[in-house]
């Protein structure tokens, strides 16, 4: 049995088809990246691996179970912005799951169970490079130094699945290369579920073990939402050579453009 | 260069401040000495001779018939109430308005009647609260909750429904319950909020204390002033009037300083 199950999986919103017939088999462990179009269902199949959403037809599965209707602490997620709490230093941002998980009450650690879960959040700063700015307020970081904090504010809980909706889309081209690097090291320590969404094919491409393009193989020129998105190419990275990722291009750039008219 | 692009320096900001303040001094003097000119015991526009005279009698002397510093007793009658209405209408608020904007529930079925009520005219029930709690403290305080908390409510709740939705998301991929989003994101982003919220709404609370005091008190602020009214005192009336105002500004910068003080993140624009 698969880690991940997507049985003939729709998802509509009244006439308007965004996903159709989704099909798909992942394995625990696996890094994949989702690309294509804009309004292509990459970020509602997110949100239906998060729980935001439910599928309209057809089966998710997390090992055989049906996915949670609402969002919990398997599955963590990065979103472009907003996903660390202003009103916390980057220390207690990634202390929070920690003192949620053990108070239920107060949500709050105090003494040695807060020194002790502490070490946990300086390891994980450490891994993430934020020591140095582990007692500043989120305010005072650069938007990569926040998306790590995100990212080690999820990846303390151990989620079984990673969710990432276009991290790295607001940062300097320079700033993702050196946040694809710290990506990939805490992939291979945690050895976590990945699932990447990206508007960039390049970084699809470069990251990850499985490249998911999510593309419209219909086009109505009359009614452009009467058929939706469906998976168009599922492939294993490694095998990425420059005439693919210019096929690809083409294809997802068409229908981009398409949409657009 | 347009005058959209003239801006004044640090010094000529304060002057020009100021200027309207001397100004309003400068023509109320003038007339004053007019007045005073024609006819010595003019009480209408009394001069800074009468009214020192009166603050020194109402502050700084005994009263012949109570004992009582009567000014200072006037403020500590009306802070108090002050001070308990908007306190209460503010707990209110915060309970409330976080209830209504985290729980859809909840919202759905408490809304509708916070917003019809936020719309009842407080003075219209001042009646109704005089018949139901009498004419004591309670009525008083109460006013000033009905007055305020409503619309403190509404405000608490819409700043709740606009933090972000990624951070609702994410604490409960954090393992967040319901209890602990509260606690834990809600309430602290929302304290500060609720200090801004407090700070609008202590206008229209002095509003509603003068007009409960002037309507049915033994003492404070409101109920001197409308009592000396019959005399034509104005000489009490304009120190106190103008006493009022600085109780309003002191405390709404108190309020500021705290907000600072204690929220550093929301004053840097992280909010």
């Amino acid at each position: 049995m698969s880690f991940i199950t997507v049985n003939n999986l729709w998802k509509e919103y009244g006439s308007q088809v965004v996903l159709e017939n989704l099909s798909l088999n992942v394995a625990q462990g696996e890094f994949c990246t989702l690309v294509g179009a804009s309004g292509c269902g990459k970020s509602t199949f997110l949100k239906m691996l998060l729980g935001q959403e439910t599928p309209s037809r057809g089966e998710l599965l997390l090992e055989g179970q049906p996915f949670p209707a609402e969002p919990d602490r398997n599955r963590g997620i990065v979103f472009q912005r907003y996903s660390v709490f202003p009103h916390l230093t980057v220390r207690q941002n990634v202390l929070m799951g920690l003192e949620l998980e053990q108070k239920p009450w107060l949500g709050k650690l105090f003494g040695s169970a807060r020194a002790e879960a502490l070490e946990r959040v300086d390891a994980m700063l450490a891994a993430v490079g934020l020591s140095a700015s582990a007692d500043k307020w989120p305010h005072e970081l650069s938007g990569g130094m926040q998306q790590r904090l995100a990212i080690a504010q999820s990846l303390i809980m151990r989620p079984r699945v990673l969710l990432l909706d276009e991290p790295f889309g607001a940062l300097d081209p320079g700033i993702r290369g050196d946040m694809h690097d710290l990506l990939l090291k805490l992939w291979q320590e945690t050895g976590t579920t990945i699932f990447m969404v990206t508007h960039d094919l390049r970084e699809g491409f470069y990251l990850g073990t499985r490249l998911l393009v999510f593309d419209k193989i219909r086009h109505d020129p009359h009614d452009p939402q009467a058929f939706g998105a469906t998976i168009t190419y599922d492939l294993p990275i490694g095998r990425s050579d420059q005439a693919l990722l210019d096929d690809i291009n083409q294809s997802v750039n068409a229908t981009a453009r398409s949409q657009a008219a | 260069m347009r005058l959209i692009n003239h801006h004044p320096g640090r010094t000529s900001a304060v002057l020009l401040g100021l200027l309207p303040f001397l100004l309003i001094m400068l023509v109320y003097s003038l007339a004053s000495q007019q007045r005073l000119a024609d006819n010595p015991n003019d009480k209408l526009l009394p001069g800074l001779e009468q009214m020192t005279a009166a603050v020194d009698r109402m502050a700084f002397k005994e009263d012949r018939r109570s004992g009582d510093f009567l000014m200072w007793q006037d403020t500590r009658a009306s802070l108090q109430r002050l001070a308990m209405g908007t306190g209460i209408a503010a707990l209110l608020a915060l309970t409330v308005g976080i209830l209504n904007g985290v729980l859809p529930m909840v919202r759905a079925g408490l809304a509708p009647l916070v917003s019809a009520l936020s719309m009842v005219p407080p003075l219209a029930i001042l009646p109704i609260l005089f018949i139901v709690f009498g004419l004591g403290e309670l009525s008083k305080v109460m006013l000033i909750v009905i007055g305020t908390a409503p619309i403190m409510m509404r405000d608490v709740a819409q700043r709740v429904r606009e933090l972000p939705g990624e951070q609702l998301i994410k604490i409960q991929t954090l393992g967040a319950s319901s209890w602990q989003v509260i606690i834990r994101m809600v309430l602290p982003q929302v304290l500060p909020r609720l200090i801004d919220a407090i700070r609008l709404s202590l206008g229209s609370a002095w509003l509603f204390l003068i007009a409960a005091e002037a309507i049915a008190s033994t003492e404070g602020l409101g109920y001197r002033i409308f009592l000396v009214r019959r005399y034509l005192a104005m000489d009490v009336i304009l120190p106190y009037v103008i006493w009022i105002t600085i109780l309003a500004i002191v405390i709404d910068q108190c309020l500021r300083l705290a907000n600072r003080r204690l929220f550093p993140w929301y004053n840097a624009g992280a909010h």
